[in-house]
């Protein structure tokens, strides 16, 4: 008999394990390298008695994979409920083991006989993880579904959007194909994709991202499941569409009475959508508890330092964010005791055991010897900040009229950066903040001269840079640095840290040989915190935060004046980003360095700002001091960015509005007319159709272009 | 759609051009004269005279840029030139061998795809398991054994145990199909064989980096038995860089063509190919590789339509 193919084979173990007396299931743990270590077989929070039926019903579930390099046990004994109606969120950072204990659950991890599975899981009272293989796939997209993060590469290309959404259904319900069909046009009608009949005959790639996780959407909802795993939903979306996408989650979950486990790192979505939240931390739930128990009393160190290290727009700017010292622990050498303790500050000889999973009130418990201690609500309420004077008059770079059309022949043109100007003062930084699409990353590209600029000027230092060639080119390009956005992909593989750090120090001759710029390597590896063996290991032997502080000492080497930070911060992990966002701050106080910092995170453009620009479709549409923009949004779309950023102060029912902005961004290929924001501007009149607001200023910093502001 | 095969036709020609220009300067650049080899192969000691009239008559004396207006323009009007060993039309010698060594390599290209599109699909799914092994084990025989070599085992096993031999002389196919095929059924299968093998190779390769693809974990997270997900979600994905294989190996099929010709003594284009060089008749080598570009642009055209086919982006345009 052929075994089967890995993707279809389920776990023997966990399927014949949970059929075992409890007695013997001890036993099989034993055996099998103590995968029980925990004493707490359940999560107390579990047993609560809430009115409505328990859908999803998880206790003591453990993932282990045996690798070539040992045995990591990704999920360590979670244990949570999901009731009908309810969104339960499941947040921590990479590597914490929430994606991986959901992938166990839907019966999707990959392995066969390197995984071990054990625990039991229960969907309506039925445990499931008995079932064999045949059953379990009976039961996924019929009774327990997911939502996939990426919606780009989570439907098939060759498919078309129709034949993907009835799939489930063909296989579950034994629908006709004209049966399919019709509900998957209510199905689409339900998620909000417009035009549902001829849009189930086009592709994937015909849809935008926000469009296609609708479709990703439709697709679990099919069989009317009583679960949905939503993992990440919408980290691979914009602001905006995100809010939207979790309105509609939402509003599914309040209608259809699903029980939604909404997996995340960001810890304001929790806020705003989640009413139970379960933390994690190297594979085990370390807090749980009703949403606004958690985030207003964090108990556990790790919770309340997660929260002080995640800047937000609603709370005093600090000037350095509180960070958690160090990086997650690897999976295959956990330290002993309680995971958190070689990065806890209140870690005692007491931590060396794990601690249990504890009830400290009605519906909150964490697993935690040394409790973090409040005083009263956390976080404190925030005042607005003062407007200081601006740091410094002189501008290091100024850039006026900056225009990119790319001619994509046959007269189509993509106007992606269209008349830009600002300025930035020496050592300030400038924010640039917009949506997928908005021209921020190409406006980066021409002042790296990566891109040649239709029109405008960009003068550094009074010098004009923009059509520079040869020698006095290079010279510019020392003086402009760069850092990107994932320090994996823009590292070469090959190449040690140093040696990728040495190459541009004697491609331009600023050291004379090998050996002076290594010294020099050494120096910028230690500005930016490594020690200086690190120059001798290759990227993959460093971590995303270590790799990051790379990124930026290779900047650094060149001793340049501008460094364009092209989102440096949003691959990391939310503990990281405080580390590299301080690590920032510093290195501009003691070098004296002028950023221009492009993120699509406002709360981390806020709190690294003293100036911040917001484009839409290639324009800038306002521009100020970071006090008075944040303070007073003029621009309807900065109002409508700043009320899409979910923030821990408003929690679920606490009377909050809904995600502001309907519609999607339009194609630069075609902007609208007059004012490209028009299409989706709640003030939107006549005038705004055929009128193109110039941009006019409030006060001497502070413009917005907009002939209702 | 249109647009899209329109422009991949347009390229076509510039690839015509050069190979046809490729080829004509390096048979002028070669060394030793057609005429004088042609000349003394019947035992003769042919005078300068004679040879210089011989070249006259055959055009050989006009400078160099002449003779390739000529050749292009002959090439444009579908005149390939004379043999100058037969002296009949090249087009004519070509034309009457081109039918075998096409249903060779059609019938080559077939049972390559037959064999591998289903041998690939079980070895990726089922990879690392013993039938995997099997498979690669079957495709790296492909790669390794010569094909003029299996020919000849083949013909050799034929006739040890059956005592058969396939039948020779030249048959056509719409007269007499059942002849062609016992006629070119072994060396099909001879040349099939490494054809085959590098098929499964990428098969297996794209199944298995179509079975890590985030929609074939949508797919299963669907709850979608494990046979349509091959079906309708593996396979069709990793057809897209199998079949731009099935277009580049058939350019090498045709190549080891000229050898199996010899085996199994078919008088096709890899027959006059060989005799051509014994014979330094340049103009008849230059009209074959002419007309083989034809056919490999000709197939690489069908794997361009085969692609828009089976993707959408391709067929509909990006976005």
């Amino acid at each position: 008999m052929l075994p089967l193919p890995n993707f279809v084979r389920k776990d023997r173990l966990a399927s014949r394990h949970s059929a075992l007396p409890t007695r013997w299931r001890q036993r099989v743990h034993e055996l099998l390298g103590s995968i029980n270590d925990s004493e707490n077989p359940g999560n107390p929070m579990a047993e609560k008695q809430i009115e409505g039926d328990v859908l999803l019903s998880v206790r003591d579930l453990h993932v282990q994979f045996l690798t070539g390099a040992g045995l990591i046990h990704a999920v360590r004994g979670v244990s949570y409920d999901v009731w009908a109606g309810e969104i339960v969120a499941l947040v921590g950072e990479s590597g914490c083991g929430k994606s991986v204990s959901s992938l166990a659950l839907m019966g999707l991890l990959h392995g066969g006989d390197a995984t071990r599975i054990s625990g039991a899981a229960s969907l309506k009272g039925m445990d499931y993880f008995g079932l064999s293989e045949e059953q379990m796939r009976r039961l996924r997209g019929r009774e327990i579904a997911m939502v996939f993060q990426e919606p780009m590469t989570a439907l098939n290309p060759v498919l078309t959007i129709g034949i993907q959404i009835m799939e489930p259904m063909l296989a579950h319900l034994g629908y006709s194909r004209e049966k399919a069909w019709n509900r998957a046009v209510e199905l689409l009608t339900l998620v909000g994709v417009p035009d549902p009949e001829r849009r189930l005959g086009l592709y994937p790639h015909q849809f935008s991202g926000g469009m296609r996780q609708r479709v990703m959407i439709a697709i679990a909802l099919a069989c009317n499941p009583s679960v949905i795993i939503a993992d990440e939903p919408t980290t691979a979306l914009d602001v905006t569409i995100q809010a939207q996408i979790l309105d509609l989650l939402q509003d599914l979950v309040d209608e259809l009475k699903i029980g939604l486990v909404l997996i995340t790192h960001n810890l304001g979505l929790v806020a705003r959508y989640a009413d139970r939240v379960n933390v994690m931390y190297a594979g085990r739930i370390v807090e749980a508890g009703t949403t606004s128990q958690v985030l207003r009393h964090p108990r556990h160190q790790y919770t309340a330092g997660l929260l002080k290290a995640v800047p937000q727009l609603d709370m005093p700017r600090q000037e350095l964010l509180e960070t958690i010292p160090g990086q997650p622990p690897s999976l295959r050498a956990l330290p002993e005791g309680c995971a958190f303790r070689p990065r806890c500050s209140a870690a005692s000889d007491k931590c060396l055991e794990i601690p249990a999973l504890t009830r400290s009130t009605q519906d909150h418990s964490d697993a935690c010897f040394h409790p973090f201690k409040d005083n009263g609500v956390y976080p404190a309420a925030g005042t607005p900040e003062p407007i200081k004077p601006a740091i410094s008059k002189e501008a290091l770079l100024t850039v006026s009229g900056l225009t990119k059309h790319f001619y994509l022949g046959r007269g189509a043109t993509v106007r992606a950066v269209e008349n830009v100007s600002f300025s930035v003062p020496t050592g300030g930084t400038l924010g640039l903040v917009g949506e997928s699409g908005c021209g921020k990353t190409t406006l980066a590209r021409l002042l790296l001269r990566l891109e040649q600029a239709t029109a405008g000027t960009f003068e550094l230092d009074g010098d004009d840079l923009l059509f520079k060639r040869g020698q006095r080119l290079k010279d510019m390009r020392r003086k402009i640095q760069v850092v990107y956005q994932d320090p994996f992909t823009s590292l070469n593989p090959r190449h040690k840290v140093a040696d990728a750090l040495v190459e541009p120090l004697l491609v331009h001759k600023l050291r004379k040989n090998r050996r002076e710029a290594r010294e020099r390597v050494e120096e910028a590896l230690s500005l930016v915190g490594l020690p200086s063996e690190m120059g001798d290991r290759y990227p993959h032997q460093m971590s995303g935060g270590q790799r990051q502080r790379v990124g930026i000492a290779r900047a650094l080497v060149m001793e340049p004046d501008f460094i364009i930070c092209d989102e440096p911060v949003s691959a990391l992990d939310v503990s990281i980003q405080a580390q590299i966002m301080n690590l920032l701050v510093e290195l501009q106080k003691k070098l004296g360095l002028t950023y221009l910092f492009i993120a699509h995170d406002l709360a981390v453009v806020r709190h690294i700002s003293d100036i911040v620009a917001v484009m839409y479709l290639g324009r800038v549409v306002e521009s100020g001091r970071r006090q008075e923009l944040f303070a007073e949004p003029r621009h309807p779309y900065t109002q409508a960015l700043l009320a899409a950023v979910p923030s821990f102060r408003g929690l679920k029912g606490e009377g909050l509005s809904r995600g502001p902005l309907q519609g999607e961004i339009p194609s630069p290929l075609n902007p609208p007319s007059g004012c490209v924001f028009h299409t989706r501007c709640p003030l939107a009149t006549d005038e705004c159709r055929t009128a193109v607001p110039e941009s006019r200023s409030l006060t001497e910093t502070h413009k917005v272009a907009c002939v209702r502001a | 759609m249109l647009r899209y095969l329109l422009n991949r036709l347009m390229l076509a020609i510039p690839t015509l051009l050069g190979v046809a220009t490729l080829t004509f300067f390096m048979l002028a650049l070669l060394p030793g004269d057609a005429v004088e080899t042609m000349l003394r192969a019947d035992g003769g000691n042919p005078t300068p005279e004679i040879i210089a009239a011989e070249r006259a008559r055959l055009g050989l004396d006009r400078p160099i840029l002449v003779q390739f207006g000529d050749f292009l323009w002959g090439l444009f009007t579908g005149d390939l030139g004379s043999s100058s060993w037969t002296g009949k039309p090249v087009l004519d010698e070509i034309m009457l061998r081109l039918p075998v060594t096409l249903e060779l390599a059609v019938l080559g290209m077939i049972i390559a795809v037959v064999i591998a599109l289903p041998l690939g699909t079980l070895a990726g799914i089922f990879h690392g398991t013993w039938l995997d092994n099997l498979i690669r084990i079957f495709a790296f025989g492909g790669i390794a054994l010569p094909s003029f070599w299996l020919g000849m085992m083949l013909a050799l096993a034929m006739l040890w145990f059956f005592n058969w031999l396939p039948p020779l002389g030249s048959n056509s196919l719409f007269s007499d199909p059942i002849r062609v095929l016992q006629q070119l059924t072994l060396p099909a299968l001879a040349v099939g064989y490494r054809y085959a093998a590098m098929l499964v190779r990428m098969m297996r390769a794209s199944v298995i980096e179509a079975m890590s693809e985030d929609y074939v974990r949508t797919a299963r997270a669907k709850g979608l038995p494990a046979s349509s997900i091959v079906r309708r979600h593996i396979v069709p994905n990793s057809l897209l860089p199998t079949v731009t294989i099935i277009g580049l190996e058939f350019a090498l099929m045709v190549g080891s063509l000229v050898v199996i010709e010899q085996v199994f003594s078919l008088n096709g284009l890899g027959r006059l190919f060989v005799e051509s060089v014994a014979r330094s008749d340049l103009i008849v080598i230059q009209g074959i590789v002419v007309v083989l570009t034809i056919i490999f642009i000709a197939i690489n055209l069908l794997v361009d339509l085969a692609y828009a086919a089976i993707d959408p982006r391709i067929r509909l345009g990006r976005g």
